[in-house]
């Protein structure tokens, strides 16, 4: 077993030339804050980003930022911080959840996870962002895509492609992202004491209003004394974030509060303690409770999930708090058992939409599909990309993925030739 | 278009010709085909109005299992198909070939749902981007990205070029802004990217079809998010006596944390141009002149409205308007929303390109510009999305003077070469089509177009749809499979191992 750990662009494309050469399967690894995502690889070598590492270009007044791929997220978050700007789509930390240390991730495993939080729901996720990368692919070849400037449509866009692949396309050397002004002043309105019902129709009204809310989250009762160290109490909390200048902020709560008066007791939450909330949200600090028993991550219709809950309530006990306005499931199932096919099947039957199991044991996570499994053509057309970028399944091999199922994929490209 | 290569038409497909449009009667009953040079002339350019070819046929489908069968039947007969929306590409992205069939979606014409809890529309891809937006103006909600064809283009073309507008450095391009898509292969397969939920499973393919020009997939419906019309608007008018200037105002504003929903920028010409034809009251002894335009709650626009005239004094403008009234908002976009026609009433034709370029670059390029202007011997007017650093030079010339075309087109090269050479990009906006198709190699190497084909290979195999587009050669995909690869030593015998 043998650890690579280059630390420039050229290095990492030599490494992945000599696996591509000898046909041997190789981990890509950052700072493994992540690891205990997807299927668990067997792979005899490990290809470790972290010693590649630095901001290349930041240019504040140009909404820009570079960093070589393996350089920690917290460090380009605090050069940031210090401009007054943040990455907008709140890149969510998953140590607490998977029991390891927070702060920890790098920018590349950012892209490669097409990371979020709960600004998602108005400002998009890292994919949003991403303007620029530079790769090796499985094929052992240093490509770049995109660029530098915001506004981009030359060529397709494979920073995109890299969004959310798990390093099962090419490894990151390179990223650059658009960067933007962070919230000159933050408030955070909860209406108290809703039922999911209540909360996601009040949800929809404030997300259709003018008052444009940044988050919204719903915090059943329970859960919401395992956010900000229960300094919210336990009764359900509904949860609308207002950021912007001082003035807006101001007259926006105000809209919500006219809309909302009714629906519930109002409490309004400021500056840190609003900030911790959605910090806590964003990392699902209710489920990281250091065991590991498993946990889903459910993406639907946001008037939808709830029903979804419910219904799954009928034949699986499980804990549940909403995000995105309710379009964002967290669930923590009680037993050991994921139920992984009555989930995805309620999911299907209320809107589709699709269920990552984010934490549960390698077991499970070998025996089950980690990632929504895609209908059949998709499926193929995404083993066609694969093979396209790593012919030899040399890059994270099976952690999307079985590699049967790439195995059975036509090989168009080889079989073509004349 | 002097010197442009399309691919080699195949004779046995034109040989076929009456069978296959007879095919296609079949597949498409009713008034769906269209195969008469007469008609099929409303076909033959889209957008960019120097390029014009007939294609094969002209194919209306009306259904998803219509583009199925269309595409199978082509994929299978090694026929080449260009799809198209409503023609409106200014990169002649859907300019037919004279061996393909044109598909043209339009007949995809209606709003499937609109989800207002879910803040979604579902749409068929013929519908405009402005017929979104009327469909939920009821309700106060909008669709955001606004390509200034808005009236005219389609939702499908804008996944297509992944579309921007005037608002786009606020609320996105037509990338952030579509949840879900359903697609057809070029074998027929049908598949559906994304959904009304946020992400998708599996790799982005929604993130790599949206601005893939046609080259991937036949776009059949489309969900988009919609938003909340923002209460208000207003904007300032701000004259400088340098484009320095300027673009300092431009980054002092962000610098200060705002994101205004458009700011637009014009250069002396531009701006002598559009007086002159709508006397929308711009200062005619400015170098360059900023559009801020602020929207949000009217507390907040009134805030940040002071901020900005403050930072413009700064920055030594010499006139600043603010207006104090809708239609006074308006008379402020009049020009610069006329700055195309303006242009082109003070000459014969004009060619208008699309580099982007880090901001700060604007000095440089502009100066790059006047050199480039006097080599060439045409004028050039410059209208700019400032926010985001999209340039749109103007360049002016004669169709009817033999070889001012190429001239012109030497000229907008030469530009989008500068571009590239500051950091920026050949096109911000409106695709690489057949127009800078062959200006790719200035941006990318041989290997970075190879991976881009590649994703081409594992949509469409055979290179049947839109070929000619986007890319200048396109390699086999049998060719772009092979590895090759050396066994034996690392060239970096000293990378840290443990």
């Amino acid at each position: 077993m043998t650890i690579f750990a280059p630390s420039t662009p050229a290095e990492v494309l030599s490494t992945v030339q000599w696996a591509a050469a000898e046909e041997a399967p190789v981990e890509i690894l950052g700072h493994g804050s992540r690891r205990g995502i997807g299927r668990p690889l067997q792979t005899e070598h490990t290809l470790d980003i972290s010693k590649l590492t630095g901001v290349t270009l930041y240019e504040p007044a140009e909404l820009v930022l570079s960093a070589r791929a393996g350089t920690p997220l917290a460090e380009v978050e605090n050069l940031l911080t210090e401009n007054g700007q943040q990455f907008a789509f709140e890149p969510m930390d998953y140590g607490p959840l998977l029991g390891g240390a927070s702060g920890r991730g790098t920018i590349g495993g950012v892209l490669a996870s097409n990371l979020s939080g709960p600004r998602r729901l108005k400002a998009g996720a890292a994919r949003d962002h991403i303007l620029g990368i530079a790769a090796v692919s499985g094929r052992g070849e240093a490509f770049k895509s995109g660029g530098r400037v915001v506004k981009n449509v030359t060529g397709y866009d494979l920073s995109k492609l890299m969004a959310g692949s798990w390093g099962t396309l090419a490894v990151l050397t390179d990223v650059t992202f658009k960067v933007l002004p962070a919230a000159e002043t933050e408030v955070t309105l909860a209406v108290r004491g809703l039922l999911d019902d209540a909360a996601v129709a009040a949800m929809a009204l404030a997300l259709g209003s003018s008052a444009e809310v940044s988050s919204a989250a719903h915090l059943p009762e329970r859960i919401a004394a395992r956010v900000a160290a229960g300094h919210l109490g336990s009764d359900a909390a509904t949860l609308l974030r207002v950021e912007g200048f001082g003035p807006s902020v101001v007259y926006r709560l105000e809209v919500l509060r006219n809309l909302l008066g009714k629906a519930g007791p109002l409490q309004e939450i400021a500056g840190e303690a609003s900030k911790t909330i959605w910090r806590d949200i964003r990392d699902c600090m209710p489920f990281a409770d250091g065991a590991a028993r498993p946990v889903w991550r459910v993406s639907m219709p946001p008037s939808e999930a709830h029903h979804m809950v419910m219904a799954l309530r009928m034949q699986a006990a499980v804990d549940a708090f909403y995000d995105w306005q309710g379009g964002l499931v967290w669930l923590s199932m009680s037993e050991d058992d994921p139920e992984a096919e009555l989930l995805r099947g309620l999911i299907k039957t209320h809107g589709g939409g699709h269920a990552t199991l984010v934490r549960a044991s390698a077991s499970h996570r070998a025996a089950l599909p980690v990632f929504e499994p895609q209908p059949p053509h998709l499926a193929a057309l995404s083993a066609r990309l694969k093979a396209e970028f790593d012919p030899k399944h040399i890059l994270n091999p099976g952690r999307m993925a079985p590699g049967s199922s790439s195995a059975t994929l036509p090989q168009s490209t080889e079989a073509a030739a004349p | 278009m002097s010197g442009l290569a399309m691919p080699k038409s195949d004779a046995e497909t034109l040989g076929r010709r009456a069978e296959i449009v007879a095919d296609m009667r079949i597949i498409v009953p009713g008034e769906g085909v269209v195969d008469t040079t007469n008609e099929m002339r409303a076909f033959e350019t889209d957008g960019l109005t120097a390029y014009r070819q007939l294609p094969l046929v002209v194919v209306l489908p009306e259904t998803v299992a219509q583009v199925s069968r269309v595409l199978k039947y082509c994929n299978e007969r090694r026929i080449r198909v260009v799809p198209r929306g409503c023609g409106t590409s200014l990169s002649g992205g859907a300019l037919p070939l004279e061996d393909a069939v044109l598909l043209v979606m339009s007949r995809f014409n209606r709003i499937l749902a609109i989800d207002y809890p879910n803040r979604t529309v579902v749409a068929q891809p013929g519908v405009t981007n402005l017929g979104i937006t009327n469909a939920v103006e009821p309700e106060g909600f909008y669709y955001a990205p606004d390509p200034s064809s808005q009236i005219a283009c389609s939702i499908g073309g804008n996944v297509a070029e992944n579309s921007g507008g005037v608002h786009c450095l606020k609320y996105g391009l037509t990338a952030n802004n579509v949840l879900g898509i359903e697609m057809v292969l070029m074998n027929g397969e049908v598949v559906r990217l994304g959904g009304s939920h946020l992400d998708q499973e599996g790799y982005d393919l929604l993130g790599v079809m949206t601005g893939s020009e046609g080259l991937l997939g036949v776009v059949t419906e489309v969900t988009v998010r919609i938003l909340k019309k923002p209460e208000t608007a207003r904007a300032l008018l701000i004259g400088f006596p340098t484009s320095e200037q300027a673009g300092q105002c431009v980054a002092d504003i962000i610098g200060a944390g705002i994101i205004p929903g458009g700011m637009e920028m014009m250069d002396r010409p531009a701006i002598h141009a559009a007086e002159d034809f709508v006397h929308a009251g711009y200062p005619l002894d400015v170098e360059a002149l900023l559009i801020v335009e602020l929207d949000g709650p009217s507390v907040e626009v009134d805030h940040l409205i002071g901020l900005v005239e403050a930072i413009a004094h700064r920055n030594g403008s010499t006139t600043c308007r603010i207006s104090q009234s809708e239609e006074e908002r308006l008379s402020f976009w009049a020009g610069r929303k006329a700055a195309f026609p303006a242009v082109g009433r003070i000459s014969p034709d004009y060619y208008c390109m699309d580099g982007t370029i880090p901001r700060k670059e604007l000095p440089r390029v502009l100066a790059g510009m006047r050199d480039l202007s006097e080599k060439y011997g045409l004028a050039v007017a410059n209208v700019f999305h400032a926010g985001d650093g999209n340039l749109h030079p103007l360049i002016l010339y004669d169709a009817n003077v033999p070889g001012e075309l190429d001239k012109a087109e030497n000229f907008g090269a030469d530009i989008l070469r500068l571009c590239v050479m500051v950091g920026g990009v050949l096109t911000g906006e409106h695709g690489v089509g057949v127009e800078k198709r062959d200006l790719m190699p200035e941006m990318f190497n041989q290997i970075d177009l190879d991976q881009q084909m590649r994703v081409k290979c594992a949509f469409d195999p055979n290179h049947l749809l839109n070929p000619g587009k986007v890319f200048p050669q396109l390699r086999r995909c049998a060719e772009l499979g092979r590895m090759h690869v050396h066994r034996g030593q690392l060239a970096f015998p000293d990378i840290p191992r443990f």
